[in-house]
């Protein structure tokens, strides 16, 4: 591979909103509220900003949309679409523009109002021809689900207690996280005695879905200490496309995913990670279905294949474990607003690497990572971002 | 009324009863021989577009065939049988696929809903190996209004049914059949078996056959099978025949009519070659590994009749009628490929974007595949859930990821499940089912389902 974004490029400022059934919040109230955060946090105004990149898939249409909200003047405006790794992408595209040199100060927005549909869950995204098998989104990782607990011989019952572990650690760093949609504390009877949503998940085992926006300012590594002491580096960004056969061909498992491990080992490699569950202090992963921040442990190689319920019932990945995962109370306090997310979880880390997290901050954290899977565990896009001191 | 009624599920209609039953009467025999396929009913979903059509992409017939869909008659099944026969007679065809599927509705409370059922038959006519020589045959056509729909009734209206079967039903059904009989030199005592439908009040049946000298031993069962599966529009005889060669030997003359503004009677012979018929799964084995509704509410649900709260879920767009054409062979006949290079078969129905497969997802050969189908393929549960989000009339939507066997794998909804039932490694087969609806138009596709028997 020809290069590395290691290094090159900072963040120096982030804004995030408070996630949300935000009923009197609009679109541009999200990008507004989570830009003019950033641009106090790094020092600068509007008119500091030469390009942006906006995620968003189903808020947005077009770049104009940004542009507008924020009514930049005549700067280059891209609309990123990239599933539930778009707001990630929107942060590679904006981080590559710096990197190449065009541009030294950029913006990258996610942003998603949902709230506005008068139902639960997303918007459809049905095909054309009405025909497919009409499982939601819980219903094709509650398979996942099914298989993980057949191929490693979990009954029902110890399968659904692995993954109430999850929940119950997620919303106990959320209620910490004024910022979070979920803020309450569960228990792992309540998550087990909640109603089924798609068998074997429950109601806790589904991330929430809410309004929010996200925003981060970048510029290159070499300026970024103009703006301020203690910026952020971006060690790896990584996307994984995929080629969907794992719905065509036999060979797929569906108890891991394969987008995630290859983003996660290309990121890796470009950070220069060897040890991942050693060297990475903490990681926001997408948390979408508690069985999702499972297999994600394995698949970025912080468990061994098949072992994360050891790890989850040590205490592993808990706030005070040996590595973090959701300090912010992830997706699944957060909701899952789906620009926004993947900016939420580098927004997460920022703090968290500046010593700003409150009564969520880890003890001197190095790198953090975030991961976004977009689509469903059989045809995935998976990205991994790296980031650090 | 006592007695069981065949209910068709919420995703069926008489399409898909009909596929369902050709599918079976086709079995052995290779759908490229069959050289038309006639549609008989009086629950078309369409009053103008032709079912036989979506069928015959369903049962990966031929092109050059004749497809048409005889309607509004209860004896519309052997109505198209005649058709059918004339057209083999006449060289036009060696064989023709005939089916004859109802599901009709009643207002709901009345006797008529208590009688009605839904079913479907199929027969394949043809010249060579016949398991049943059709030697005769003789029809009636009678003016009455006993029972009738009109341009915009959803439920069926009657005439006081005593007056019907006085002056319609018991006169027309002996007429035809002694018509029958006369014209080929036979009496009742010729005869092992009389098929014949029932009316809406069963003991005219026997009485009927009674009067024109039958004894009660010659009958399918004194109900004529309405106490197992109900009245069955014009599927009625059909399913009756079938019922009554599941019994018959070679040898056995049976007396076959359909009554419905008139009547149709044959004079059957069965064959030597009834011996050597490849299993089917027919009548009995049908009704064996019946399902039992747990109430009659659902029955409301499935066919509309109550007006359901909407799940809050996502609308659905509409039927796209020009993507619907482009996959059809895809959609309908559930053809997928095989890759020439990696032979790997694969099916995708399409996430958003794609279909048909140009690239093979194993080699990324382009445009390098022979057809290859799945309709017929058995295969197995790799994965499933029970999604409660999913809008369903009959939750939970059940969804499988399923392997072929031979290869290829997809997602699939499960129907005519147990959801306690499912297990990972179940086998299930294909069946083709109605999966959305929109502006007057169905969509049909396939789903898993377990084996059914």
């Amino acid at each position: 591979m020809a290069g590395s974004i290691k290094d090159r490029v900072a963040i120096i400022g982030m804004g995030c909103t408070r996630f949300g059934e935000l009923w009197d919040k609009g679109p541009t109230d999200l990008v507004v509220d989570s830009v003019e955060e950033a641009y106090t946090d790094a020092g600068i105004e509007a008119k500091d900003i030469e390009a942006l990149w906006g995620g968003s898939i189903f808020t947005a249409h077009g770049g104009r949309f940004f542009t507008e909200a924020l009514r930049m003047q005549y700067i280059p405006a891209t609309h990123v679409v990239n599933a539930c790794a778009s707001g990630q992408d929107a942060i590679r595209n904006a981080a590559y523009a710096v990197a190449a040199g065009i541009y030294d100060i950029v913006l990258a927005i996610g942003v998603e109002k949902i709230k506005d549909e008068g139902m639960s869950g997303l918007p459809g995204m049905d095909n054309r021809t009405h025909t497919h098998a009409v499982a939601t989104m819980p219903g094709v990782f509650a398979i996942m689900a099914t298989k993980y607990f057949h191929r490693y011989g979990l009954t029902p019952e110890e399968g659904k207690t692995m993954l109430a572990k999850i929940s119950v650690k997620s919303h106990a760093n959320g209620s910490l996280n004024p910022k979070a949609h979920l803020r309450n504390v569960l228990t792992i009877e309540r998550v087990l005695n909640a109603p089924i949503i798609a068998w074997p998940l429950g109601l806790f085992d589904c991330c929430g879905v809410s309004d929010g926006g996200a925003a981060a300012i970048l510029t290159s590594a070499e300026r970024a200490k103009e703006f301020r002491k203690d910026p952020v580096y971006i060690k790896a960004l990584q996307i994984c496309g995929t080629p969907s056969s794992g719905r065509i061909t036999t060979d797929y498992d569906y108890t891991h995913v394969e987008e995630s491990y290859r983003a996660g080992a290309a990121a890796y490699r470009e950070a220069g990670v060897t040890d991942p569950l050693k060297e990475i202090s903490m990681a926001e992963v997408h948390d979408c279905f508690s069985i999702t921040e499972a297999v994600t442990m394995e698949d970025l190689q912080f468990s061994p294949r098949g072992k994360v319920k050891d790890d989850i019932d040590a205490g592993t990945f808990e706030l005070n474990g040996e590595l973090p995962v959701q300090p912010d109370g992830g997706l699944k306090c957060f909701g899952h607003p789906i620009g926004a997310s993947g900016i939420r979880m580098v927004y997460e880390l920022y703090l968290q690497l500046q010593g700003r997290a409150d009564k969520r901050q880890i003890k001197d954290p190095k790198l953090g990572l975030a991961h976004n899977l977009g689509h469903e565990p059989y045809a995935p896009l998976c990205s991994v971002c790296i980031v650090g001191l | 009324m006592p007695g069981e009624r065949a209910v068709a599920y919420y995703d069926e209609d008489s399409v898909t009863m009909a596929v369902e039953a050709a599918i079976d009467c086709l079995r052995d025999i290779d759908s490229h021989t069959v050289d038309g396929l006639l549609f008989a009913t009086t629950t078309s979903p369409y009053k103008e577009k032709l079912c036989s059509a979506t069928m015959a992409l369903a049962l990966a017939l031929r092109r050059d065939i004749q497809t048409a869909d005889i309607t509004s008659s209860l004896r519309s099944g052997t109505t198209a049988m005649n058709f059918a026969l004339d057209a083999i007679s006449s060289g036009r065809a060696s064989s023709m696929l005939v089916t004859a599927s109802d599901m009709r509705l009643s207002p709901p409370s009345g006797m008529t809903e208590q009688a009605l059922g839904d079913a479907a038959g199929a027969l394949l006519l043809g010249k060579d190996n016949v398991i049943v020589e059709v030697q005769g045959s003789h029809s009636i056509s009678d003016e009455l209004a006993a029972t009738w729909r009109g341009e915009t009734d959803t439920f069926i209206r009657s005439w006081e049914d005593r007056m019907t079967m006085d002056e319609s039903y018991s006169k027309v059904m002996p007429e035809a059949m002694e018509g029958v009989m006369k014209k080929c030199g036979l009496s009742p005592k010729d005869f092992a078996k009389v098929v014949f439908d029932p009316p809406g009040d069963v003991r005219r049946h026997g009485r009927v056959a009674g009067e024109l000298g039958f004894e009660p031993a010659q009958l399918l069962d004194p109900g004529g099978l309405f106490m197992s599966v109900g009245l069955l529009g014009s599927a009625m005889s059909f399913t009756m025949l079938v019922a009554a060669l599941e019994q018959a030997k070679p040898g056995d003359k049976i007396l076959f009519a359909s009554y419905g503004n008139g009547a149709d009677a044959f004079v059957l012979q069965v064959t030597d070659a009834i011996e050597k018929f490849g299993e089917r799964r027919g009548f009995h084995k049908h009704l064996e590994s019946k399902k039992m509704m747990r109430s009659c509410n659902d029955y409301l649900r499935w066919r509309d009749i109550v007006p359901l709260d909407q799940a809050r879920r996502p609308e659905r767009g509409h039927i796209s009628v020009a993507a619907n054409w482009r996959e059809r062979y895809v959609d309908l006949g559930l053809w997928g490929v095989k890759c020439r290079r990696c032979g790997t078969p694969q099916y995708d129905y399409g996430g958003m974007t794609t279909t048909p497969i140009r690239v093979c997802a194993v080699c990324q050969a382009v445009d390098d595949f022979e057809d290859y189908n799945f309709a017929r393929k058995k295969a197995t549960v790799f994965s499933f859930t029970h999604d409660m989000l999913a809008p369903s009339l009959d939750p939970p939507t059940s969804v499988a990821m399923i392997d072929f066997e031979g290869g290829g794998r997809s997602l699939f909804d499960l129907t005519d499940r147990d959801p306690d039932q499912v297990q990972l490694g179940m086998e299930v087969e294909m069946t083709f089912r109605k999966v959305f609806a929109d502006r007057g138009l169905n969509n049909y596709f396939w789903k898993a389902r377990p084996i059914r028997c």
